[in-house]
């Protein structure tokens, strides 16, 4: 016997979760700041488009947006298997399916920003 | 001392009588301090002696009397009728298969609670005659909780993912090698992580907690399965990577 591959995407999942738990509030906060017009002092478009033209930025942004792909695409799966869906390879393979092109989209339009 | 009438709801099943199990009804007179335990042993000595059913210490230390009450996986000596409306259900704890009436087959966790080897391993020599392996009260703190466990099998029958899939190793089992993954005298912590991090191991669990709601004894299986994801991730790479693995 030997640990199970689950590890991996377990590790992902819970990393994306400690993450999203702490940053995606504030995201929704700003969102709808932004949205009403209340565009906070620093957060202006050039000052995004400035910090994620930088290879900083672009990590930072790379490592939430990866990690919170693949946190949502394992609580998917946990929540099929909770619903009583026992087609658990067939959804693993497709929510992981997703998280990765959307990862492979991330990287390649974060490298696109300049 | 008051004496209140409850109506008994209690399933019956003898395998070589009835096709399938059957509620039987009994009106029993309750003294206001009773468990449901003291309403089945009334049962069992007044009313019907062929009612099947395990106890034995009545004092929340055996584990055997564990059925379902109501509904919810309950200790009988530790569920009072004083709490219960007038008419209670009994029935064997759920997810397992029924041996009579309320025993329930339990030999699936017994064979869990040895797999994942809940004692203390020791990779060196074993210590010379009188020597003992000491620990501190904060070393022992991180895990007392954990002993509380009396195997009542309350959390499996609550556990959502061991109904679903009985290869689950489940929670109690899991709580118990956690206690010994967490003993600052054992160093069997990554050949234990290697049955309990395998396909059936920790990953199944999806953090409903019910194990840990229903715990007569107030054990946290669900957050010890948590903690235990955490060491089998880390013990992933570990492993791929090549680190050394050795717990102390």
């Amino acid at each position: 016997m030997a640990i199970a591959k689950k590890a991996v995407v377990w590790g992902l999942f819970a990393g994306g979760g400690t993450l999203t738990a702490f940053i995606y509030p504030a995201l929704i906060a700003l969102f709808l700041l932004i949205a009403t017009g209340n565009v906070p002092a620093g957060l202006q478009y050039e000052q995004i488009h400035t910090f994620a033209a930088s290879w900083v930025g672009k990590a930072v942004l790379f490592i939430v947006l990866f990690l919170s792909l693949w946190h949502a695409a394992h609580r998917l799966r946990v929540v099929a298997h909770d619903f009583g869906i026992r087609k658990d390879k067939l959804i693993a393979n497709a929510v992981y399916l997703v998280a990765t092109l959307g990862t492979l989209m991330t990287a390649f339009y974060l490298i696109s920003i300049s | 001392m008051e004496i209140r009438q409850i109506e008994l709801e209690v399933m019956r099943y003898d395998p070589e009588k009835d096709k399938q199990p059957w509620f039987q009804q009994y009106t029993v007179p309750c003294q206001e301090d009773w468990a449901i335990l003291d309403a089945l042993n009334y049962v069992k000595d007044n009313l019907d002696t062929t009612l099947a059913y395990r106890w034995s210490c009545h004092m929340m230390v055996c584990g055997s009397c564990g059925m379902m009450v109501n509904g919810e996986p309950s200790l009988t000596c530790k569920t009072f009728v004083r709490d219960l409306p007038g008419k209670v259900r009994v029935e064997p704890l759920e997810n397992f298969p029924i041996e009579r009436d309320l025993v329930v087959v339990l030999d699936d966790v017994m064979q869990k609670l040895h797999k994942v080897q809940p004692y203390i391993i020791r990779k060196d020599d074993p210590p010379p005659e009188g020597v003992e392996y000491t620990q501190s009260r904060g070393a022992l703190a991180k895990f007392k909780q954990l002993t509380m466990c009396i195997n009542c099998m309350c959390c499996y029958s609550a556990c959502p993912q061991y109904g679903l899939d009985n290869n689950f190793i489940g929670p109690a089992a899991l709580a118990l090698a956690h206690r010994y993954n967490l003993d600052s005298r054992d160093q069997g912590k990554s050949q234990r992580l290697d049955i309990l991090a395998d396909h059936d191991g920790v990953w199944d669990c999806s953090f409903v907690g019910a194990c840990s709601e229903v715990c007569p004894k107030h054990v946290d299986p669900a957050a010890a399965i948590q903690q235990m994801k955490i060491d089998g991730a880390l013990e992933f790479w570990k492993q791929k990577l090549g680190f050394p693995g050795g717990e102390s």
